[in-house]
C-alpha cells in the first residue's frame, strides 16, 4: 500500500553557472554584476531533490509536492519556465533578494514561516527535500535550518535514495567517506533530506506538465510575499569566484596508460 | 526531389500526438517576438476587461498566447548590434539605455579599409594596386596601422543617435516584461519541428493553405528521430494565429517556405555568416562606450568587419563571411582571430580577454527573399520574413517593427471580431508593413548588393561597393544589374581545389579542423594562443559560448543525399561549420555532432551541391541546446 507523503522542496535560483560571473561589492553588500538580468536555473543540487520529489510522489498516490523558492518575482517566474515543463508542483514564491549572501537564519526563518503559511499541508506526512550543497553561494545549512524551525529532528544529509515502506517506515541512504552509503531505518515522517544527486535524470521539458503548472504557478506569483531579511550582523569580508582552471594542450597519440598516470600526477598535485 | 519532399514527414507508423488549444502559438522569440508581444501585452494591460482579449478557444478565459523558443534561455541570443532603433524607440519613447547591461547609445562612427599587413589575402590585381598606392600616400591620407579611415561615411550607413546592444541581453530585458505582464507565456528549451496544415490545403495554391498550428520537436528519439527510451512525441499546438518568427533558418519558416514556394520572382539566394567575440577590454583602454567602427578589406576583401563598444570596457568584434565570397575553402573562425589581430584593432584589444562568442547566419536577400507574410491561420515577422536591411545592414529594428505591425493587426482584428485569415492579415498586418519605413528601406535596399555578384574573385567588392553606394544615394532609384544564382552555385568549385586538397591533407595528417587547416594551406600565419584571446576553436565554444544540448533530440543537421556528400570534394559546410560540430568522416561524410551545434545554420548554404538546382544538399532542422552565453 502506498503512503501517502507531503513533499516540500525548498531551491534557490542561481546563474547560470556556463554564465561570466563577475562578483561587485554594492550598497547592499556582496553581489553579481548584472546578476538580474543573468540567465538563472534552480540551483543544481535542489534540482536533483525535485525531480526525486516528483519521483517519490508518482510512486504513492495521493502524494503532493510543492516548490518553495525565494528570489525576486520577476526572475523567479523566468526560472519556472523551464523547471515547470520537468515535473509537476505547486509552487510557494517568496519575493526576495537573490544572489545567496543573506544570513542563513534569516532566509530559513522566511521559508518556513512560508511552508507553516501552506493550506492543507499535513506536517506529520512532510518530507522536506533540498540541496545538500548550494550553489547560492550560501552557508549551506538553509535546510537544516528550515527543518529545526519546523521541529523536524530527523535530518540527513548527501542523500541518494529514500524507499516508502508499506508500513510507513522509510529507509534512507546517505553518502558517508570511501565511497559508501549508511543505510539508516526511521519510523515514519516528517523528516528533512538534504539530497546529493540522486539517481535520476534530468527529466525532458514536456509542454503539457508546463501548462498545467502554469495554472497554480502563475497566480502564485502574482500573490507572491515580499521577504525582508535580516542581516542579523552578517558581514562579508571578502567574495572572490573559485579559480578556474583550464590549460589546454594538443597532445597526440597517447595511451590510456599515459592519460591516466597524467591525471593521477594532476589530481596528487592539487 | 521537389519542394514537397523537402517538407515530407514520413513517419514509420502514426504517432499519437498530444494535443492542445490556444489562440495565439509562437515561433521564436527573438526581437521580432519581442516587438509582437510587448505590443500585445502592452494594449492588453491597458484594457484587461476589453472582451476582444477574451479566449476563443476556452471561453471565460482571457487570450492563451503561448511562445516557444529553440534556445535553453532567452537571453541565449547570438549577434551584438548597432542599431538605429527607430522602431525599438518608438515601443519604449523613454528608453533609458542604461536600463539595459551592455547598450549604450551610438556616440562615434568611422569606416575602416582594412590594408593585408601579412599578404595572406587573396586579393585582385586592381586591388593590390591600390593598396599598394594608398600605402605610398599613406602619410598624406592619415593612413595608420595599415587602415584608411573613409573621410566621409554616407548617410544610409549612419547609425547616429542609435544604439549599440548585446541582443542577448535585450531579448532577456524584454521577455521579462513581458512575463510580468502574466499575460503569455514564453517556453524556452522547446523546438518546433513544424507547421501543421490544414488537410485542406492545396500544396500547390498558396491562396489555399492554412495552417492550423505548430508541432513541437519529439523528444527521447534516436539520432534519426526514430523513437527510442523516454519517447515523447512533440505535442500538436493547435492555434487561431500561428506567428512564425524563428528566424532565417527556422524549421517552421523553412517549411512553410518549401510547401508554399516564395513569391514570384522572390528566392533566397543571399547569405552571410555573422561570428563574433565579446571581448573584455584591457582598464587602460582608450575606447569609449558608443564606439563603431565598420571596417573592409580584410582579412579578405569581401569580408566585412566590426566592432562596438559597450559600457564596462566590453566590446563586440566580428566578421561577416558573405556567401558571394566564392571560394569553397571559406570559413569564419581562423579568419576572425587573423580579424582581431589586426594592427588597428589589436593595439586595442592585445591585452583583452575573451568573454563570449557565437556566430549565426544571416538572410541577405532583403526583399528579394520575402516569403509570402501571412495566410489562413497563419503570419511571419522578423528576419525570416525578409524583413532586413540589406544596404544599411540592419536587421534588429526592422523586426522589431514586424512584429509590432502584426501585433497591432492582431488587436485589430481581435475587435472586430474577424479572423485570422489571409484577407483580413493582408489587410492589417501587411497593409501597415507596406506602409511603414521597413518596406520603404527594403524597397531601396532591394538592389543594392548586385554588384557584389559576377566578376572574377577581387573585382566584385570594388564592383559592389560601387553599387551600394549607387544605391544608397539613390534611395535605389539606380543599381546595378546582376543575376544572382542560388547560394551552392555562388561557390565556385574550379577556384581552390588544390588549397582544398592540401588542406584536407594537412587535417589529416596533425588531426587540426579542416578551417584551421585550410588557412594554413592557403598561406596565412599559425595563431599565437595565448590561451586568453587567442584560444583554439573549441576552447572558444567552451570559455564563450558555452555550447551545451540536451539529450534525446534528432540530430537536426541531416545529409539529403549521401552519395552527393561522399562525391563532394569541396567539404565547404566542414569547413564554415561555426562549432566544428561536422568534421571529415574517414569515407568522405560529413559527419554531425549535434552537442557541438551552435544552430548558426551556416550548412544550409554552405553547401556546393544541391539535388534539386536550388535548395542545398543538407537539411537543417529543429533542434535544442546552442549558445548559452548571454552577452552575446
Amino acid at each position: 500500500m502506498a503512503n501517502v507523503v507531503h513533499i516540500l522542496v525548498c531551491a534557490g535560483i542561481v546563474p547560470d553557472p556556463l554564465q561570466t560571473l563577475e562578483p561587485i561589492t554594492g550598497p547592499n553588500g556582496p553581489g553579481l554584476k548584472n546578476e538580474m538580468v543573468l540567465p538563472a536555473v534552480l540551483d543544481p543540487w535542489a534540482a536533483s531533490a525535485l525531480y526525486e520529489a516528483a519521483s517519490l510522489a508518482a510512486k504513492n498516490p495521493g502524494s503532493k509536492v510543492w516548490l518553495v523558492s525565494l528570489g525576486p518575482k520577476a526572475k523567479l517566474q523566468q526560472v519556472m519556465m523551464t523547471v515547470a515543463q520537468k515535473v509537476g508542483f505547486e509552487l510557494v514564491p517568496i519575493d526576495g533578494p537573490i544572489g545567496g549572501f543573506p544570513d542563513a537564519h534569516s532566509t530559513a526563518a522566511a521559508l518556513a514561516d512560508a511552508i507553516n503559511a501552506i493550506p492543507g499541508l499535513d506536517k506529520a506526512k512532510l518530507l522536506l527535500f533540498g540541496g545538500w550543497e548550494s550553489a547560492t553561494r550560501g552557508a549551506g545549512v538553509t535546510l537544516q535550518l528550515t527543518g529545526e524551525l519546523l521541529g523536524i529532528t530527523d535530518q540527513f544529509q548527501g542523500v541518494d535514495q529514500i524507499d516508502l515502506r508499506d508500513d510507513g517506515s522509510y529507509e534512507v541512504l546517505e553518502r558517508v567517506e570511501g565511497g559508501k552509503h549508511q543505510v539508516s531505518v526511521c519510523a515514519g515522517t516528517p523528516a528533512v533530506l538534504g539530497w546529493a544527486t540522486g539517481n535520476l535524470a534530468e527529466p525532458r521539458n514536456n509542454p503539457q506538465v508546463g501548462m498545467a503548472n502554469m495554472r497554480t504557478i502563475m497566480p502564485a506569483l502574482q500573490k507572491a510575499k515580499p521577504a525582508t531579511l535580516a542581516a542579523n550582523g552578517l558581514r562579508y569580508v571578502s567574495v572572490a569566484l573559485p579559480k578556474q582552471q583550464r590549460t589546454t594542450r594538443v597532445v597526440k597519440d597517447l595511451t590510456p596508460d599515459q592519460i591516466a598516470a597524467e591525471l593521477v600526477e594532476w589530481i596528487g598535485a592539487e | 526531389m521537389s519542394a514537397d519532399d523537402l517538407n515530407a514527414e514520413t513517419p514509420a507508423e502514426p504517432i499519437d500526438r498530444p494535443t492542445m488549444e490556444v489562440d495565439i502559438a509562437c515561433a521564436g522569440f527573438g526581437p521580432a517576438m519581442g516587438g509582437f508581444l510587448t505590443t500585445l501585452t502592452r494594449e492588453w494591460s491597458e484594457h484587461p476587461e476589453d472582451p476582444a482579449f477574451e479566449s476563443k478557444v476556452a471561453p471565460g478565459m482571457p487570450l492563451q498566447v503561448l511562445c516557444y523558443e529553440r534556445a535553453d534561455d532567452l537571453a541565449a541570443g547570438v549577434s551584438g548590434v548597432v542599431t538605429r532603433a527607430q522602431g525599438i524607440r518608438a515601443s519604449f519613447p523613454d528608453l533609458n539605455p542604461a536600463e539595459i547591461p551592455m547598450a549604450v547609445e551610438v556616440k562615434q562612427e568611422r569606416v575602416l579599409y582594412l590594408l593585408d599587413p601579412i599578404g595572406a589575402s587573396q586579393r585582385s590585381l586592381t586591388l593590390r594596386a591600390a593598396d599598394a598606392a594608398l600605402r605610398t600616400a599613406g602619410p598624406l591620407l592619415g593612413l595608420r596601422d595599415h587602415a584608411f579611415e573613409l573621410p566621409w561615411t554616407p548617410a544610409f550607413l549612419h547609425k547616429h543617435g542609435g544604439l549599440v546592444m548585446s541582443i542577448g541581453q535585450f531579448n532577456q530585458w524584454v521577455g521579462s516584461q513581458v512575463l510580468a505582464t502574466g499575460l503569455v507565456q514564453i517556453w524556452p528549451g522547446t523546438p518546433v519541428s513544424a507547421p501543421i496544415f490544414s488537410e485542406t490545403s492545396s500544396k500547390h495554391d498558396p491562396a489555399e493553405e492554412a495552417v492550423l498550428g505548430l508541432r513541437l520537436a519529439d523528444q527521447g528519439v534516436d539520432r534519426s528521430g526514430a523513437p527510442a527510451d523516454g519517447f515523447m512525441a512533440g505535442m500538436d499546438v493547435l492555434a487561431q494565429l500561428t506567428v512564425v518568427g524563428d528566424g532565417p533558418v527556422g524549421a517552421v519558416g523553412q517549411a512553410l517556405d518549401a510547401r508554399l514556394g516564395l513569391p514570384p520572382g522572390h528566392a533566397r539566394r543571399e547569405w552571410a555568416l555573422g561570428m563574433k567575440m565579446v571581448i573584455e577590454l584591457p582598464e587602460d583602454t582608450t575606447l569609449e562606450p558608443g564606439t563603431v567602427w565598420h571596417t573592409f578589406g580584410y582579412p579578405e576583401p569581401e569580408i566585412f568587419g566590426f566592432l562596438y563598444v559597450h559600457p564596462d570596457r566590453l566590446v563586440s568584434v566580428g566578421i561577416f563571411v558573405p556567401s558571394w565570397m566564392g571560394d569553397p575553402s571559406r570559413t569564419a573562425y581562423r579568419y576572425l582571430q587573423h580579424y582581431i589581430q589586426h594592427p588597428a584593432l589589436w593595439r586595442h584589444l592585445k591585452d583583452g580577454t575573451l568573454r563570449s562568442w557565437g556566430a549565426k547566419s544571416l538572410e541577405e536577400s532583403g526583399k528579394h527573399g520575402e516569403p509570402f507574410l501571412a495566410g489562413d491561420g497563419f503570419a511571419r515577422i522578423g528576419e525570416g520574413s525578409g524583413s532586413t536591411n540589406m544596404l544599411t545592414g540592419s536587421g534588429v529594428d526592422e523586426a522589431w517593427t514586424t512584429g509590432t505591425q502584426l501585433a497591432e493587426a492582431v488587436v485589430e482584428l481581435l475587435r472586430a471580431g474577424k479572423p485570422f485569415d489571409r484577407k483580413n492579415l493582408a489587410a492589417t498586418y501587411e497593409a501597415r508593413r507596406r506602409a511603414s519605413w521597413v518596406e520603404r528601406g527594403a524597397l531601396e535596399a532591394q538592389n543594392a548588393r548586385n554588384g557584389f555578384h559576377g566578376g572574377p574573385r577581387g573585382s566584385n567588392i570594388v564592383k559592389g561597393m560601387i553599387g551600394m553606394a549607387l544605391a544608397g544615394l539613390t534611395g535605389g532609384r539606380l543599381s546595378l544589374g546582376a543575376h544572382i544564382p542560388p547560394a551552392h552555385k555562388q561557390i565556385h568549385l574550379e577556384s581552390s581545389r588544390l588549397k582544398i586538397k592540401n588542406g584536407t591533407v594537412l587535417a589529416l595528417a596533425d588531426g587540426r579542423p579542416l578551417h584551421d587547416a585550410l588557412l594554413t594551406a592557403c598561406g596565412w600565419p599559425e595563431i599565437p594562443f595565448d590561451g586568453r584571446l587567442l584560444v583554439s576553436h573549441q576552447d572558444a565554444l567552451l570559455m564563450g559560448g558555452k555550447v551545451q544540448a540536451m539529450p534525446g533530440f534528432a540530430d537536426h543537421v541531416v545529409f539529403r543525399d549521401i552519395q552527393l556528400c561522399i562525391a563532394c570534394t569541396e567539404k565547404t559546410c566542414v569547413a564554415m561549420c561555426s562549432g566544428q560540430a561536422l568534421t571529415q568522416g574517414a569515407d568522405g561524410m560529413p559527419a554531425f555532432e549535434r552537442e557541438k551545434c551552435i544552430h548558426c545554420g551556416a550548412c544550409l548554404w554552405n553547401c556546393a551541391v544541391s539535388p534539386d538546382g536550388e535548395h542545398s544538399n543538407i537539411e537543417f532542422n529543429a533542434g535544442a541546446g546552442g549558445l548559452h552565453s548571454a552577452e552575446n
